[in-house]
């Protein structure tokens, strides 16, 4: 045995073991992450459960089982509740979710499971989703138009259906108005009071040029007026339709339609409806925005939002990254300058991010934004508009934040181009310019664009210095819309990232957020493992070619 | 021919005119990276620099005494165009301290002159603190005069077209409906007076001319059908014989405190103006001097005690056997004897004018003399401040003069960023970080220990996570894996850094740590088991038969122990509750809380220990994985050629070698943790405690950077005090970075020469 010790056997495999830890905990985040934002998609079984609460009365609950888990007794009775008749140590409760939040004080619900009496799963319970209140659960009882019921033997589902569907067309009409056409006008009413601003700071706002003004404004105003009534209307159709439901209580409620997303029956649905349910669900989560706080609904405004800073992160970053790689590898000489270069990357890489957001907010926003501002934007003062952060602010600051990666992955590229390549060129009479620009950087570009992925991939991950420097948990518009000039560079934007921390830990409702949370996580963790599996790639396809080449 | 060969040198002329450009064009990119790491540089160090700037005065006027007659008090207001002046022949004289052009006005113009009462009639005077500037006359009969300077600003001359400019015209405005308040029911003369006003009541506390301390309470009550306000007065006649030197009152009117000799005497005032005599303090056992005079400061928990021989002392009420008593807490020390002190309106700054001349100026937290020095070579008597703390004027002799003053930052020095300070109300000295409150009273506490504390205490655990797994995984995988394997773990661990520590930190938070609070005797046992486990699997492994043992030799371990980990990991949780109900009576929260006195909060360090030491390894593991795998092959092999065991070579020659590249692994990583933000952001309760303890939180410089910027004011001290957390950070991340780098390239110039 002392022998055994002594040859480090069991030291290697303590190593060994560490390997183990490391990939476990990889794998075992990813997959727990995997699943937990997977399952969320997936639509759960509805329960009717009695229950008896302590004092023995037993209610009716209708929900989704979100989570259950085993706690000691001991904490019950910590919380004044004793079980009778029941003696282990240990006890099961669940969290339900039972909606209908205008009828309960919290829409999600712990249940003892030694109290539970019964527990169905009947067909015929819906699921109501709503704009505002979160979900409804309940059996659907009728369809109303105008109060009146229009449903006649058995075909409640296909009314349904049909009624959900006018609704929400209508729905849709009145939002692209109010958002597209209602905004534009915003828009312009806003440019307007600014050209009259403008005028009147430099002396020009002739009596015409009043005139002018006012009578584009009176035209504004009188479509404005126009458009209104026309969003007035759809509403008021939208209004004519409603739900009757009965609830957990057993009283029929009236749900008016408009507020109605959708209603789905999972108790009804076989494996293949719910596989269409789930991809229906995956995919109106990266479409839709979010609704309530965040806590439902979509992230489209996030993942927009992290896609376009990063691309005007990338269109920064790419030729300073690559120029300076150029810099570093095909022009500098051994001097104490490039030697400080080196450093500087090394430690532009290693800065922690959160400076860098102190030094975006400071310099780029307050100094360079507020010189903006005063110079170009002096009518909109003292309300700032590149003085204040914004999303082209946040790509300045990420894409100095990512150069360190594209300098290195650029440079290990061209390091990997064999000399003979440079010589050959130059040999041939071409000057070192064209060399590189003919030959070298073509052929490093796969290194460029792995240096370049490695930056989004890090960029997209990034929340720290964003916090200061652009993103919002809620942005009213998109930073790309219909209103010239098209590109919003100074609006603030969302970013997936941001929305994790904002929902898992600002939210009002956590219980509600949480699957979301774990959906959002998912969503960026497949992105960013995505983005660098593809560099991977691209990085050993480059090796390989190169080895060949150096043959 | 001869053209084609002219054109042919046109065109190699501008092909070299190019490659001239573009040399000079990528040059300058390349340097382009220096200069951004040199402007991150420059510009924190140019937001923090002013807070450590010293105070300068800047002249501005000087004109001519207006008026005539002694001045008692000085003051301007908001704006510092317009100065005032009481003189003690009764007469309150406004005169203009800027020239203003459009109205006419020149520096020491009187604009207007206005008796308050005359001057045989004016016995005392007494002034309220710089924020309520009410001032009051008491006059032989017992009674007192009250009034208060008040300016109009108004922006005539907007019609005209012109720009407009702003006239601000001065106005003597007499309290009480310009009819005086009997303090004296026996109108007695006011040889002293004190005043002090709230908006729900007035108190007077003064000496009568047979030497009585009398003090009156006037409380306001308004009629609730018309509205109108009267004053209810409470009269007291103190049993108070000694002499008084000098009086204060706290302006919420809860106390007043009497100067007689050594002695200082508080009475407590109660909301209906009931008068209990309170401490007594004895304020020259410190060798201070004989005390002279009382002033409050700002914020009126701390009074200030001017001594002869010119020291000033602080005094502060701190919670203690007896309740809240005050305390001597620290003493300034000026030129000469104390002629005039004077206070600034919000912040807890102080003037002091000596019999030399010279000016003092000193923050009483900061402990900081920041200004000492005849300004402009003036031999001072008077000294007045500004409302908004940036105007200073004097008296020097016969003439006044107006000094611009700099000073933004006097509670900011480097010793109250770094060394305990004794904040108002607090028992004693500490490390405190509390950047805002609700309360407008509220002095800010920029400590940056317990931050930096914070910092280094999360680095630390999760290093002490971190580093133990990094390297071991890094040696095993560089040294005995199979290179087949190799090709999959090392990505396997990059994918780990690329990860966002936003997930990282919200799996640490809402995931991680209730698990951690559910299954604490878990967790302890599977640091214990594990090792065990996997030393028990070898040494079960080496008992198996030769021939399954060299068909998965020692670079396929890893694999091998994947089940074990995970089994050992499912039952040690397993078992944690059972191992919680024997061993900690069900209880362990309850036990560390009660047997062991620790206190555990659900996010603490353990879970950022975890959750960062996560996001740290990778790290660790690939730079101390490349300088392990560089290390020459030659070498390994000659040792293992000479007969020692791989493990003996490891130890002894590769380790060794490759040590410095361990070295700038474990750097790299604490540079990493060091500025880790969203991780300790999210899984910790960010409150700024200073203790060890495993089981409690912290704050880090990072995380309170991100909590605190998008609230601070732009240019104010808290603003430039994150600027210098992350100037700090900085600063720590690029020593290590540094460090790092210059011992991997020497280690790498080493290998190149084997």
């Amino acid at each position: 045995m002392k022998n055994w010790f002594a040859s480090g056997k069991p030291w290697i495999w303590m190593t060994a073991g560490s390997v183990s830890i490391s990939l476990i905990a990889v794998l075992g985040l990813v997959m727990m992450i995997a699943w937990k934002g997977l399952s969320f998609f997936w639509p759960a079984q509805l329960h009717e459960m009695q229950v008896a609460n302590t004092d023995g009365e037993v209610s009716t609950l209708i929900g989704e089982i979100y989570d259950s888990e085993n706690i000691p007794l001991s904490r019950l009775s910590e919380a004044g509740i004793t079980l009778e008749g029941y003696h282990e140590d240990r006890v099961t409760r669940l969290l339900m979710k039972i909606g209908n939040r205008e009828y309960v004080p919290l829409d999600f619900t712990w249940i003892i499971k030694p109290l539970i009496k019964s527990d169905k799963t009947p067909d015929g319970l819906a699921k109501v989703e709503r704009s505002k209140d979160g979900n409804f659960y309940g059996y659907v009882e009728d369809v109303l138009e105008n109060g009146q019921s229009v449903v006649n033997d058995g075909n409640l589902r296909a009314v349904l259906a049909k009624r959900i569907a006018r609704v929400q067309a209508l729905n849709e009409q009145a939002h692209e108005l109010q958002t597209d056409e209602i905004g534009s006008i915003n828009y312009e009413l806003n440019e307007l009071r600014l050209t009259q601003r403008r005028l009147e700071m430099n002396n020009e706002l002739t009596d015409a040029a009043l005139a002018e003004l006012e009578h584009k404004r009176e035209q504004l105003h009188q479509r404005y007026q126009e458009l209104e009534d026309k969003l007035f209307e759809l509403r008021d159709r939208a209004k004519r339709d409603a739900v009757v439901i009965r609830d957990f209580r057993n009283k029929e409620v009236t749900l008016p339609m408009y507020e109605v997303i959708a209603i789905t029956f999972p108790n009804d649905m076989n494996v293949l409806e719910k596989a269409g349910h789930f991809l229906a669900q995956i995919w109106g989560f990266v479409s839709e925005p979010p609704r309530e706080a965040n806590t439902e609904g979509g992230v489209f405004p996030a993942i927009f939002g992290t896609v376009f800073m990063v691309l005007l992160m990338s269109i920064i970053v790419t030729p300073f990254g690559v120029v300076a790689a150029i810099y570093l590898h095909e022009y500098a000489g051994k001097n104490a300058i490039t030697k400080m270069i080196r450093i500087a990357v090394i430690n532009l890489a290693g800065v922690p991010s959160i400076v860098y957001g102190v030094f975006g907010l400071g310099f780029f926003v307050y100094m360079v934004g507020g010189s903006i501002d005063q110079v170009f934007y002096p009518e909109a003062l003292p309300s700032p508009t590149f003085g204040t952060p914004g999303v082209l602010w946040s790509a300045i600051t990420l894409a100095i934040l990512t150069l360190p990666v594209v300098i290195v992955s650029t440079e290990e590229g061209l390091s990997r181009i064999p000399s003979s390549v440079r010589e050959g060129s130059l040999a041939l009479g071409a000057t070192k310019a064209e060399t590189i620009w003919r030959i070298i950087v073509p052929m490093a570009s796969p290194a460029i664009m792995t240096g370049l992925i490695l930056a989004v991939a890090r960029a997209a991950g990034e929340v720290a210095p964003l916090m200061l420097v652009g993103v919002v948990k809620s942005a009213p518009t998109l930073p790309v819309d219909g209103n010239f000039p098209y590109l919003h560079l100074d609006r603030k934007f969302m970013h997936l990232g941001f929305h994790i921390y904002d929902v898992g830990f600002q939210s009002p409702n956590v219980e509600a957020a949480r699957p979301l949370v774990y959906a959002t996580s998912f969503l960026l963790v497949t992105v960013i493992v995505g983005l660098n599996l593809t560099a991977i790639g691209v990085r050993n396809h480059l090796r390989e070619k190169f080895r060949t080449l150096d043959q | 021919m001869s053209s084609d060969s002219a054109q042919q040198l046109a065109a190699n002329r501008s092909r070299l005119i190019k490659d001239k450009l573009a040399k000079y064009g990528v040059t300058l990119g390349g340097t382009m990276v220096l200069v951004a790491l040199l402007l991150i540089f420059f510009y924190l160090l140019y937001v923090v620099e002013p807070i450590f700037r010293s105070v300068e005065l800047d002249p501005q006027q000087q004109f001519d005494l207006p008026g005539k007659g002694q001045t008692l008090v000085m003051g301007m207001e908001e704006q510092s165009e317009v100065g005032y002046r009481f003189t003690d022949s009764g007469e309150m004289i406004f005169f203009a301290t800027q020239p203003k052009k459009a109205f006419d006005r020149e520096p020491g113009d009187i604009l207007l002159e206005e008796q308050v009462v005359g001057a045989d009639e004016m016995v005392s005077f007494a002034k309220t603190l710089p924020v309520n500037h009410q001032y009051a006359v008491g006059t032989k009969d017992g009674k007192a005069w009250l009034f208060t300077p008040t300016f109009d600003v108004s922006f005539p001359g907007k019609a005209g077209g012109t720009e407009p400019k702003r006239l601000i015209e001065p106005k003597l405005t007499r309290l009480n409906d310009g009819k005086p308040l009997l303090i004296d029911q026996q109108h007695r003369a006011l040889t002293k007076l004190a005043y002090e006003t709230n908006d729900k009541a007035k108190l007077f506390v003064a000496q009568t001319a047979d030497g009585k301390l009398i003090s009156t309470f006037f409380e306001t009550r308004s009629n609730f059908l018309t509205g109108v306000k009267t004053l209810v007065p409470h009269y007291n006649a103190l049993t108070f014989e000694k002499p008084v030197d000098d009086l204060a009152i706290r302006p919420d009117l809860r106390q007043f405190m009497v100067l007689s000799g050594n002695q200082l005497q508080v009475f407590d005032v109660s909301i209906s103006g009931q008068v209990t005599q309170g401490q007594r303090v004895d304020l020259k056992s410190k060798l201070l001097g004989k005390p002279e005079r009382l002033q409050l400061l700002a914020g009126a928990s701390s009074l200030l005690v001017a001594h002869k021989g010119g020291k000033v002392s602080q005094w502060f009420e701190v919670a203690g056997d007896q309740g809240r008593e005050y305390q001597f807490i620290r003493s300034f020390k000026t030129a000469g004897e104390i002629k005039d002190i004077v206070v600034e309106y919000y912040r807890r700054t102080f003037y002091t004018v000596s019999d030399t001349g010279a000016l003092d100026i000193f923050h009483t937290t900061s402990e900081a003399d920041l200004y000492h020095d005849k300004p402009e070579g003036l031999s001072l008597s008077k000294v007045s401040v500004g409302p908004r703390a940036n105007m200073l004027l004097t008296q020097s002799g016969d003439q006044l003069h107006l000094f611009r003053l700099h000073n933004e930052h006097p509670e900011v020095s480097w010793s109250g960023l770094w060394h305990k300070v004794w904040y108002e109300g607090y028992p004693e000295p500490t490390y405190t970080w509390q950047s805002t409150s609700g309360s407008d009273d509220f002095e800010p506490k920029f400590s940056l220990v317990p931050i930096s504390f914070g910092t280094i205490k999360a680095a630390a655990y999760a290093m002490l996570f971190a580093v133990p797994i990094g390297l071991a995984a890094a040696v095993y995988t560089a040294y005995f894996m199979s290179p087949s394997i190799r090709k999959v773990v090392k990505p396997t661990v990059e994918i780990m850094e690329a990860l966002p520590t936003v997930i990282l930190g919200f799996l640490a938070g809402l995931w991680l740590a209730p698990l951690i609070e559910e299954y604490l005797p878990g967790i302890i046992a599977v640091l214990i088991l594990l090792p065990a486990a996997i030393i028990g699997s070898a040494a079960i492994w080496s008992q198996f038969p030769e021939r399954i043992r060299t068909k998965i030799n020692d670079g396929r371990v890893s694999l091998l122990l994947i089940p074990v980990v995970v089994l050992v990991g499912w039952a040690s949780f397993a078992m944690s509750p059972w191992l919680e109900h024997v061993l900690f009576d069900g209880n362990v929260r309850g036990y560390l809380t009660n047997e062991l006195g620790i206190n555990y909060d659900q996010r603490n360090s353990l879970v950022v220990g975890i959750a960062m030491g996560f996001a740290v390894i990778p790290t660790i593991f690939s730079i101390a994985e490349d300088a392990i795998f560089s290390v020459p092959k030659h070498l390994s092999n000659g040792s293992l050629a000479l007969g020692a065991t791989p493990w003996q070579t490891l130890m002894r020659v590769v380790l060794l070698t490759a040590s410095p590249g361990i070295f700038s692994a474990v750097m790299m990583g604490l540079g990493r943790a060091v500025g880790e933000t969203m991780i300790v952001l999210m899984a910790t309760g960010n409150t700024p405690i200073m203790d060890w303890n495993i089981f409690e939180g912290m704050r880090t410089l990072s995380a309170n950077i991100a909590v605190e910027m998008p609230e601070s004011e732009v240019g104010s001290s808290h603003y430039r005090i994150l600027f210098l957390a992350a100037f700090v950070l900085f600063i720590f991340t690029f020593i290590f970075n540094t460090v790092a780098e210059f011992v991997r390239q020497r280690l790498r110039d080493k290998y190149s020469s084997m």
